[in-house]
This record gives C-alpha cells, sequence and structure tokens, in this order.
C-alpha cells in the first residue's frame, strides 16, 4: 500500500519517532511503523497522540532535539495542528520534519474534500506529492534531506486512492538515525515579534530556494516526444500522472507534477509547445489556479475550474480519459436489480444499546436535539436509528449542545465517543461546566478508536476522573452497560439527568466487538 | 497480458483475503500487480469492493475503468450486479448466488438471479453451502476463488494453490488444508 510505502521509506530514511492520530487514508502508516521489527530494533517512538496538535508538536519538538520525526494525519487533521503547522515554518526545523496528510476526495470516510496542498502554500514550505507507491517510497527520504537543507518542515501530500493501493516497491538504502544534538537558537525558537519579524523574513527570502528546488526535481519531469508545436498539453499532477498515461494518445507532452512550488518555468516552457493545456490533479484546482495566473487569461486552460473534469470527487481513469478525448468504449448498463447497502453498526455493538435507549427517552421530549460527533456512532443517523441531529467536527457535539443550550434548547443532548472525547471534546466539557449549561453528555466508550480499526484510546479507564476532574459533579456523573438487559436502568438515569439543568455525563462503556472479537482469536490462536 | 479483476462483496466477507492471495501468487510469479481496496468506514457491513490489476508490462492507473474488467469476482450475487458498468464486453461474473440481506430493500431475489443469468458469460454457484457442506464454513470465499481461477489466464491453478498454502501458512497447517481443500472444490464445479 501506498501508506506502507511511505511508512517503510521514512523507517529506511533513519526516522527517530512517528507522531499521529488516527484517520482514514492515513491511519496505516502508523500502524505499519508500530509493527515493524525495524522500528523496535531502532527504538522509534509510535505510540498513537490524543490529537493531530499534540502530534504536530511532539514532532517539532523531536526536530528541535536533532532528530527526524513524521506526523500523520487526514486532511481535516490538518485543521486541528494548523497553529503548531503553520509556526513551525517561521521557527523552522532542526532534525527533518515530514508533515504527511492524506486527503480523501470523493469523502470515501470524511466530512469533506480540503485540499492539504493549499496548507503547504500558506505556510510557504515544500509539498511533495508522489503519483505512486515507488515514489512514495523514494519521496520520504528526499523530503528528511530538503526539510534539513532547507531548515524548514516538508509537507507529504497523499490521496486515498494511493493510501490503499498496493504495488511491487524497490527498497533502497538503510540511512542512520540523525544523533541527539539539541538545538540552541533561542532566537529561531522563541516567536516573541521581534524574533518572528526576522524569522518570517527570512522564509520569504527562502521562497526562490523553494521554487529552484521544484523546478530542478526529479519527481517534476516535461516529457516532450517530437518538436512541435502542439495543439494539447497535460499538467499531470500526483497521482493524476497514472491516469493521463493510462489514456493518452501518442506524442502528447505532458509536466509531471509531484513537487511544490509549481515549477514555473516548466509551465512556461510546455505552453510555449502548446496551443492549450489540460490540468489533471486530484483534489481542488490548486496547480489550475496558479497555471491561469502564470499564464494570464488569453492562454486556454481547461480542468476542473472549466467543467471539463468535474468539479467534485476523486479523479478517475475515465473522467480523465473524456478530458483527453480518448473515451474508452460504450460502458454496460447499470443493473436494474440494485439497492444501496450503506455501513451500519455491528451486530451487538454497545452503540447500538445507546441510541435504542437514546430515541426511546427522546420520543418523550418532543424539543429534544441529539449533537453527534465523529466515529462510528456517526451511522446512528441512519436507519433504523435516524438518531442525531447534526456532525461537523471532532468534538463538536458537546460544544454545539452547550451554544444550542445557551439559546434555549431543552433537551440538548452530546453523544461522543471516547477517542473523541479525548481528541477535542475535554475542553469543550470544561467551558460546559464553567458556565453551568443545562447538557446531558453521552461518552459511549467501547475502549478503542474503532472506526478506523481499533487503535489504542488515549483515555482508557480514565474518563470518570477526566470528567470529575473537569468539573462535573460526582452525582450528575454515571457509568453504565450499554446491553439491552441494562434498558430500564440507562432510559431511567437519562430521563433524571435530562430533567437536571446543568452538566451530566453518563458513560456507556463495553468494548468494541471488532477488538474484542480479535483479542479473543488471538488468544485461541496462543493456545 | 493482462488481467483486470473487480472483487466485490459485503464488508466481512473475505473479498480482502481472495486479493491478498492473488496478490501472492501475482509477485511470485513476476507480474506486475496494482490493488486499490476499500477501507475505513465502509467496512461496517457496507458494499466493499477491490480492484486487482495484474500484468507482463507496467501498470498506470490504480483503477480499472468503465467496461474494463476482463473478471468480476463477486462474494453476493447484487454486489456482482453493483459493478456491471465495468464489465468488458467479454468479461466473466463469477459469483455467490448467496444472498446477503441486511437491508430492508433487498431486491426480488428470483428477479436478481434472473439478471444475473441473463449475462452472457456468468458462473454462479451457492459457495456458502458448498463450503458447508464440506464442513469448511469459513473457507467460502476460497470456493469462489477456485471458481474463478479457470478464467485468471495469467496464473495456473497450482500457482494459486502455493499462494494459499503462503498466505494462511501463520494460521496453521489445518487453515491451509481447509482452504486448498476449498479451493479446489471450487475448481472442480465450474
Amino acid at each position: 500500500m501506498g501508506d506502507e510505502a511511505l511508512a517503510l521509506g521514512a523507517l529506511h530514511a533513519g526516522l527517530s519517532g512517528v507522531y499521529a492520530y488516527p484517520g482514514t487514508p492515513s491511519t496505516e502508516i502508523t500502524e505499519y511503523i508500530q509493527q515493524s521489527p525495524l522500528s523496535r530494533e531502532r527504538g522509534v517512538r509510535s505510540r498513537w497522540c490524543t490529537n493531530e496538535k499534540t502530534a504536530m508538536e511532539a514532532a517539532l519538538g523531536m526536530s528541535y532535539a536533532g532528530k527526524r520525526a513524521l506526523v500523520c494525519m487526514k486532511h481535516v487533521g490538518m485543521n486541528v495542528c494548523a497553529d503548531a503547522f503553520v509556526n513551525a515554518a517561521i521557527t523552522g526545523v532542526k532534525g527533518g520534519l515530514v508533515v504527511l496528510a492524506a486527503d480523501d476526495p470523493s469523502m470515501h470516510s470524511s466530512q469533506n474534500e480540503q485540499d492539504s496542498r493549499f496548507y503547504g502554500k500558506f505556510a510557504m514550505i515544500p509539498v511533495l506529492e508522489p503519483s505512486c507507491q515507488q515514489e512514495a517510497y523514494d519521496m520520504v527520504a528526499d523530503a528528511f534531506a530538503l526539510s534539513e537543507q532547507l531548515r524548514l518542515p516538508v509537507l507529504m501530500r497523499l490521496v486515498t486512492r494511493l493510501a490503499h493501493s498496493r504495488a511491487a516497491v524497490q527498497v533502497g538504502e538503510l540511512r542512520p538515525q540523525n544523533p541527539f544534538s539539541p538545538d540552541d537558537e533561542r532566537t529561531r525558537w522563541v516567536l516573541l515579534p521581534g524574533n518572528a519579524k526576522r524569522q518570517y523574513a527570512a522564509l520569504i527570502a527562502l521562497q526562490p530556494q523553494l521554487l529552484a528546488a521544484a523546478e530542478s526535481s526529479a519527481y517534476n519531469r516535461l516529457e516532450m516526444p517530437g518538436q512541435g508545436p502542439d495543439e494539447l498539453g497535460v499538467i499531470a499532477v500526483g497521482i493524476g500522472y497514472n491516469y493521463v498515461r493510462e489514456a493518452l494518445p501518442q506524442g502528447t507532452p505532458v509536466l509531471k507534477v509531484s513537487q511544490y512550488p509549481v515549477p514555473a518555468q516548466q509551465v512556461r516552457d510546455l505552453a510555449a509547445r502548446c496551443c492549450r493545456i489540460l490540468v489533471v490533479e486530484d483534489g481542488q484546482p490548486f496547480v489550475e489556479e496558479q497555471v491561469r495566473a502564470l499564464l494570464g487569461a488569453d492562454y486556454p486552460i481547461q480542468g476542473r475550474l472549466t467543467g471539463v473534469l468535474p468539479r467534485t470527487g476523486e479523479l478517475t481513469p475515465d473522467c480523465v480519459a473524456e478530458a483527453l478525448g480518448a473515451g474508452g468504449p460504450q460502458a454496460p448498463a447499470r443493473a436494474e436489480h440494485l439497492a444501496p447497502r450503506p455501513p451500519q453498526l455491528c451486530q451487538g455493538c454497545g452503540h447500538r444499546d445507546v441510541y435504542t435507549a437514546l430515541n426511546q427517552v427522546a420520543t418523550e421530549f418532543p424539543g429534544a436535539r441529539i449533537f453527534g460527533d465523529i466515529g462510528c456512532y456517526t451511522l446512528g443517523a441512519l436507519p433504523p436509528f435516524r438518531a442525531i441531529d447534526s456532525c461537523v467536527d471532532m468534538g463538536a457535539s458537546i460544544t454545539m449542545a452547550k451554544g444550542a443550550a445557551d439559546a434555549g434548547l431543552r433537551p440538548a443532548i452530546a453523544v461522543i465517543g471516547d477517542s473523541t472525547f479525548t481528541h477535542s471534546g475535554m475542553t469543550g466539557l470544561l467551558d460546559a461546566v464553567n458556565d453551568h449549561s443545562a447538557i446531558t453528555v453521552i461518552i459511549s466508550d467501547n475502549l478503542t478508536t474503532a472506526m478506523t480499526g481499533g487503535q489504542d484510546s488515549a483515555g482508557t479507564h480514565k474518563f470518570e476522573a477526566i470528567c470529575l476532574a473537569l468539573g462535573v459533579e460526582r452525582e450528575h456523573l454515571h457509568v453504565v452497560v450499554p446491553l439491552p438487559k441494562n434498558m430500564e436502568e440507562i432510559t431511567r438515569i437519562l430521563r433524571e439527568e435530562i430533567a437536571y439543568e446543568g452538566v451530566s455525563v453518563i458513560i456507556p462503556q463495553r468494548e468494541c466487538m471488532q477488538t474484542l472479537g480479535r483479542k479473543l482469536r488471538q488468544k485461541k490462536q496462543a493456545q | 497480458m493482462k488481467i483486470d479483476i473487480k472483487l466485490a462483496g459485503v464488508g466481512g466477507q473475505g473479498i480482502l483475503s481472495i486479493a491478498t492471495v492473488l496478490g501472492e501468487a501475482a509477485t511470485a510469479a513476476g507480474l506486475q500487480l496494482k490493488q486499490a481496496e476499500v477501507h475505513g468506514m465502509s467496512q461496517r457491513g457496507g458494499d466493499v469492493q477491490s480492484d486487482l490489476r495484474l500484468s507482463t508490462e507496467p501498470i498506470w492507473s490504480d483503477l480499472i475503468p468503465l467496461g474494463g474488467a476482463d473478471l468480476i469476482i463477486s462474494m453476493e450475487p447484487m454486489e456482482a450486479l453493483r459493478y456491471l458498468p465495468y464489465l468488458a464486453p467479454e468479461g466473466v461474473v463469477v459469483t455467490s448466488s448467496h444472498p446477503f440481506v441486511n437491508i430492508p430493500n433487498y431486491p426480488d431475489e428470483a428477479a436478481l438471479l434472473a439478471e444475473l443469468d441473463a449475462l452472457p458469460r456468468v458462473a454462479r454457484k451457492d459457495i456458502e453451502e458448498t463450503a458447508r457442506t464440506a464442513g469448511l464454513p469459513k473457507s467460502a470465499n476460497m470456493v469462489l476463488l477456485g471458481m474463478a481461477a479457470p478464467y485468471i489466464g495469467l496464473l495456473e491453478p497450482q500457482q494459486l494453490r502455493d499462494a494459499i498454502a503462503r498466505v494462511f501458512a501463520r494460521k496453521g497447517e489445518a487453515v491451509v488444508q481447509a482452504n486448498l481443500q476449498a479451493f479446489d472444490l471450487g475448481l472442480g464445479c465450474k
């Protein structure tokens, strides 16, 4: 898999620590490092972090101490770590620091299609975007080297199709880890305005070097067969290059782009040879907009902005072939006897009992609203439960319930998972406690980060202590076991706490069926 | 020479194990391979699919184009129908005929099977039943792989057997034997 190739590339490049919060499609990178014998042999730090911001900051600390660190997350995790990410470009780094963002065009497992390359441009750092599994492996070592050479973090961007697609990869040499050598240039690291102004000016002064690196990068390549001039030139970005090569008519010039800033001179060279340019990129029209700015309004440029490629969703070999005017044979029609089969909560899952109880009680309160959050339990929005009224971002259940309660909504109920609570729910709960907001919070604790495949959850066995420490009153904090036989107890507690004009927390606690099953199988195999 | 295979089923039915065996056999045979999988939310009882491309030449796209699949291998009859737009004009469908009903609006079973049977090249069998009768209830997916084996021109059945032995080795000899037996059952009933 692209994720595994990248992980192995990082290990071979002398990685000392990976810092990450699970998120599809990035999860397998950290899992691969956790399970690798080389990782154990070299003492690579790899435990899951509480969220992407703690991950980014810890990685920056490891870089400060001179070692190579990798931060992994899904695209929306970039929003969580943005403060640390953007400012790491101002401080700069010591040991190589690579930030890996896995984007999810088509939203296979996400709530938006945001394109992480914008974050790289925003922070003014180099961005690398592999087109295939081999590049995913090769690029990491180059990204670390570039990071140390420029003393900047480097952003690597994957998309779902590469992250979760397998191919054979040739591996390279094993590089030693960096020695421990903490930085001591305080004026770089203490971002008081006086220092920050100097650092920011230095970052801007470095930009021509970033562009030069992209122009001379082995990952950016102008392929111009023949003598020209040509009617069509193609800018094939990241994984888009594969779809272009799959369908490209013979002899068409192609600029392959996998390293940013956009290699401006190569774009001009291609434009000089061709009458029009088609930009093929997965995600948002990041390169297309910049190429428009580079070549001016009169040069014909096509892509997602002009509708030649769809504005939303991931690229496919089909839409790219059509854009190239090389559409394949007529595809057979869709079958007649077909129904959608959406994912659902597992049979026996504790979240099911939570929603059964909630739905039962909610019918007694016509004004009730249930604010959901990100995790398996978001599936409670679908039939048969149809139990939640919102799901926006990690932690928003508690804070949105609080805001709605402040506005007079009763009862305002939040449903959040254990891992999401420690990721981004705790601070919101403190706000609610301080405001004495009338909300009922359900922390549905299955002792794992289930949706991404059962990773360790940061707060397991600590939730009562955390809630009490945040100021939740003892008499309004309950732990229950979500099972059908306990339904009467759970619904009684729910009714009582909904009636309470303050913060109450109910923690239904029962292990995820998937992780439980896996443990039982492992135990059986060991016998 | 190339073969593009669309693998389909419901989360938890074992299509990724089929993909792993095919991938192992292809790698051992020195073939080029790309295999796109679905992870994450879609696993939980929802439809899952994987694109597996094998070739003697370099492969570019991770995804199979519409009308490009030489073979659809499906653990479930309705899931086989879901990917018909990907089937090549000369393509073959190898599928279980045993419906997995976990949605309220599952289509009429007889009509669904009739639609399958109307396809020019289709092999279908109740692999769950075959596996259970043979005392191999956990190896239905290898019965299906056996059924599909004659259509995978780039790999011989023996290469797939060897791959099964390597892939399941860490689960013990009994599991290897059960899966080999299931594979041979599928291969024998084309």
